[in-house]
């Protein structure tokens, strides 16, 4: 893994800064250098997909403040002030509110990528755990930026999930006052949540650095799930993954603008282009579609305290995942039961998605709990189970082995010789 | 031994199909009761041809104008338009006023300023950079004045009224970008009264409509037939004007649609090109290397 | 062989370029919005024009109103005022250019250049010191007209810099008199 070139300062000045500062050899090892595996497919693009998704709210959010006002008489009309009067401003919006969904979307691939493939697995624990403390950080500042329009969701969806915390008890209702720095969802609310909203966005930012450091330590995961053995089986990020990485970027791009310039309130609700009225609910309150499977899990509980331990639950199981699955076996790709079980924890997710959209009523409730269950039994008794009882088919000794076995089977002939990666351009 | 541990297998993925069979067939049960609870309520409102819809979709000048006249003569006497300013009336993208024509629009409204130097508020004559006042000076008061109920103010109205595609419907929005939900329900309630079915008890002071949540709501019919004198030619029809004054309210509430749409245009023929340039360069790197 | 190695090359080294030129016109075009926003926004420009009712401004009397967020001065002048303005000499002006928008950039500094046309007695100017931006303090200095306390800068009854740091006179803003009684600014 170690037998790429490590960056040699040719110029004076670069070694006098390299000598007292090693930034550029910094980033020549962690992205021109950096040894990757030669079989990632383009699953494995997300994660650059996602670091480009972050600069976008950050750079567009940074922007918004220019013109927004956080105060409950202005915020909604400084909103549209910006949709209307700034230059772009239109644009810049559209970028931010559909660009949040799209940070979803990404992180979701994300996330079931390192499930299919083991990628939480030891030795990537730590990273699988950062991973999960970003999702976690994403999730509330994502809800925080959809309170700050102002509207009639942002305000109901901000009453609904402030008072998730008055389920705890004893402390519950203080929790609640506090959070709302008053005895309902006012102004105060909306500072701090204005405030918030323009932090966590640059704590993500710290983590997704730790996130990215723990990987360059442990090395990326791979289709098979076997380790790098030999510099055969990887091959320099730069121009591979860069070019590669790039691809899928603007690929994703396309799908973005897609939303961004013709359905741009697709993803949004209807309900947030009223302006928040404290005295009406909306006749159906519902939080934004990346909530929506946890949103069924809350309601899937008849019990208020219950329901608010299955919802957050939802999210702490996934923090133990890597010791929950007791396979041997890494990847997703040997493992036949587990393939399977795997696409219906997907459907599982999707139907949950669909309930949480729901109202809360009849069969709807019946299917949520059924599907809340499987959820949760998938990380508490299929995965721990499966390790044990399955037969995983046989896994290659080395990634070089799996590519070239797979263009042979394909028909292409294959001389492993004259196909070892090449450094050129 | 290799033998049975394989019957064993796939005993055991056999089993666990069943239970998954099962569990889903519940779930798709129950899915099945509530679809059948929730039958009731309003029709979906038919889906119009609307000239600013789609991917080259734009305002049509000569509707828009139409629309801001039925909206001045007939609407604004009850609903506002806050964040529509004066200026709006001739920026490029709408009706396509020209200055001259918003400034007399303008000047028709008396705007109060102030305070001056006496510490007095006064009246004067609206300006280009004056937005559109609204008919009652709060919310209570326009509650007072039209038996409870708040005529919402049209500023985003377009883009805030929606009801629900259901499945696999919006799915299929997504492909044919269909984003008039708004413009449609509009429409189709402006075009919904009608007498009350058998059985239905509306409400004093209420009105039937056939696509209002509840069927009863506190607005009358608003327009009736001939009540705006077009210039254009025009039928003056319920349907023509509430036509005309729905792509208006769908301007209002999206001023800057065509820019938009010729924007996301152009950035899509470029990602395009630019994604088709970056996968042969991405061929061209990884030729020698097999994965 | 070889001949299908440089043409390969060739090849190669154009997909390069034109991928990455491509890449850096889309960079750059996406910088244009984000730039392009930081302008003055619609609901700004449009609020360009203030009235202001000049019946009640005594002879003497300065008074400031608020044009784009900016104190203009308007100064009810007394003849003393004017026959000391108009016996400056040109040549005596620090800077000798009118500064009057409603006049050609190259207009000189009288007295006729800087007060309102054919009423003498009214002076428009925007109250922001040339120098950098403090708002000067009427009827205060050694020529009788403004004397900015940020750094010493003296204007006289016209609003033309006597003594510096302020490099220019202060400027007139576009105005009109609507009636009698009323000038529009902007």
């Amino acid at each position: 893994m170690s037998g790429h070139a490590t960056f040699e300062p040719k110029h004076p000045a670069l070694k006098w800064f390299e000598s007292r500062l090693p930034l550029v050899g910094l980033i020549h090892s962690s992205f021109i250098a950096y040894p990757t595996p030669r079989n990632l497919n383009y699953w494995w693009t997300f994660g650059g997909i996602l670091s480009l998704m972050l600069v976008c709210q950050i750079l567009s959010g940074v922007v918004l403040v220019m013109h927004y006002t956080p105060h409950v008489t202005l915020a909604f009309d400084s909103v549209e002030h910006i949709m209307r009067d700034v230059s772009y401003g239109w644009l810049i919006r559209y970028i931010h509110a559909n660009g949040a969904s799209m940070f979803f979307i990404a992180v979701y691939i994300h996330m079931f990528r390192g499930l299919y493939y083991g990628s939480y697995k030891a030795p990537r624990e730590v990273l699988w755990i950062l991973g999960c403390i970003i999702y976690l950080l994403m999730m509330a500042t994502a809800f925080m930026g959809y309170v700050l329009p102002w509207g009639q969701m942002s305000f109901w969806g901000a009453t609904v999930i402030t008072n998730l915390f008055s389920a705890f008890p004893v402390v519950g209702p203080t929790i609640v006052e506090w959070l709302w720095g008053g005895f309902s969802v006012d102004n105060p609310t909306l500072n701090r949540f204005f405030s918030l909203h323009y932090l966590l966005p640059f704590m993500i930012a710290g983590v997704v650095v730790l996130h990215v450091w723990a990987l360059h330590v442990v090395g990326q995961n791979n289709p098979t799930g076997v380790e790098p053995k030999t510099e055969k089986d990887t091959v320099p990020f730069t121009p591979y993954a860069t070019i590669k990485d790039g691809f899928g970027m603007v690929c994703f791009l396309i799908f973005f603008a897609w939303f961004l310039f013709y359905i741009p309130n697709y993803l949004g609700h209807a309900d947030n282009y009223i302006p928040a009225n404290p005295l009406v609910t909306p006749a159906h309150i519902v939080p934004e579609w990346y909530y929506l499977p946890f949103y069924a899990m809350l309601r899937a509980v008849p019990d208020k305290l219950g329901g608010v331990l299955t919802m957050f639950g939802a999210i702490i199981v996934l923090f133990f995942v890597p010791w929950l699955d007791t396979s041997k076996v890494r990847s997703g790709v040997y493992r036949p039961l587990f393939k399977q079980f795997f696409w219906i924890w997907i459907v599982v997710c999707i139907g949950l998605g669909w309930l949480g959209s729901k109202p809360a009523e009849g069969g709807y409730v019946i299917a949520g709990r059924i599907l809340t269950v499987w959820y949760f039994a998938h990380f508490l008794i299929i995965l721990p189970l499966l390790g044990l009882f399955e037969k995983p088919k046989a896994v290659p000794a080395s990634i070089t082995e799996a590519v070239l076995g797979k263009k042979t089977k394909g028909g292409a002939p294959a001389s492993v010789g004259a196909h070892a990666p090449q450094t050129k351009g | 031994m290799n033998m049975t541990m394989n019957k064993l297998s796939s005993l055991r993925s056999l089993i666990a199909r069943a239970v998954v069979a099962a569990t889903l067939v519940t779930a798709a049960g129950g899915l099945a009761v509530a679809a059948e609870e929730g039958g009731h309520g309003s029709p979906k409102p038919p889906r119009e041809h609307w000239s600013f819809a789609g991917p080259f979709g734009r305002f049509d000048q000569a509707q828009l104008q139409r629309g801001f006249q039925v909206f001045k003569e007939v609407c604004a006497s009850c609903h506002g338009a806050h964040l529509l300013a004066f200026r709006n009336l001739a920026q490029p993208g709408g009706p396509g006023f020209t200055d001259a024509q918003a400034r007399v629009v303008a000047e028709g409204f008396q705007i109060q300023d102030g305070p001056n130097d006496a510490g007095d508020m006064f009246d004067r004559p609206g300006r280009l950079s004056d937005r559109w006042p609204s008919p009652f000076p709060n919310e209570q008061a326009a509650r007072a004045s039209n038996g409870g109920a708040y005529p919402p103010d049209f500023s985003t109205l377009a883009k805030a009224r929606t009801y629900e595609v259901g499945f696999p419907g919006f799915l299929i929005d997504i492909f044919t970008q269909y984003q008039e939900q708004g413009p449609d329900y509009i429409h189709a309630l402006l075009n919904g009264y009608t007498e009350p079915p058998e059985g239905f008890a509306v409400p004093e002071g209420a009105h039937y409509n056939a696509y209002f949540p509840g069927h009863a709501i506190k607005m009358p019919q608003p327009i009736s037939e001939g009540q705006v004198t077009y210039s254009d030619g025009s039928p003056e029809t319920v349907e023509q004007y509430s036509r005309d004054v729905t792509a208006f309210m769908m301007w209002v509430a999206e001023p800057h649609l065509e820019t938009r749409k010729r924007l996301g245009f152009q950035v899509m023929i470029f990602l395009i090109v630019f994604a088709g340039l970056l996968y042969f360069t991405k061929k061209k790197v990884w030729k020698s290397v097999e994965h | 062989m070889a001949t299908t190695g440089t043409a390969e090359t060739t090849r190669r080294d154009f997909l390069y370029i034109a991928t990455g030129a491509m890449g850096a016109v889309g960079a750059a075009a996406l910088v244009w919005p984000f730039v392009s926003q930081l302008q003055p926004d619609a609901s700004v420009l449009a609020l360009a024009s203030t009235d202001v009712d000049i019946s009640q401004i005594a002879e003497g009397q300065i008074v400031t109103v608020k044009w784009r967020g900016k104190p203009v001065f308007v100064w009810n002048r007394t003849p003393e005022d004017i026959a000391k303005s108009k016996e400056v000499a040109l040549s005596a002006l620090l800077d000798p250019i009118a500064r009057n928008a409603n006049l050609p950039p190259d207009a000189p500094a009288t007295d006729e250049n800087r007060a309102a046309p054919d009423k003498e007695r009214w002076l428009v100017v925007i109250g922001i010191c040339t120098h950098l931006g403090c708002v000067p303090i009427g009827h205060a200095g050694e020529y009788d007209g403004w004397f900015c306390p940020c750094h010493g800068s003296e204007y006289d009854q016209a609003g033309r810099v006597r003594r510096g740091p302020a490099p220019t006179n202060l400027e007139v803003p576009p105005y009109a008199f609507a009636s009698d009684t009323k000038i529009t600014i902007g």
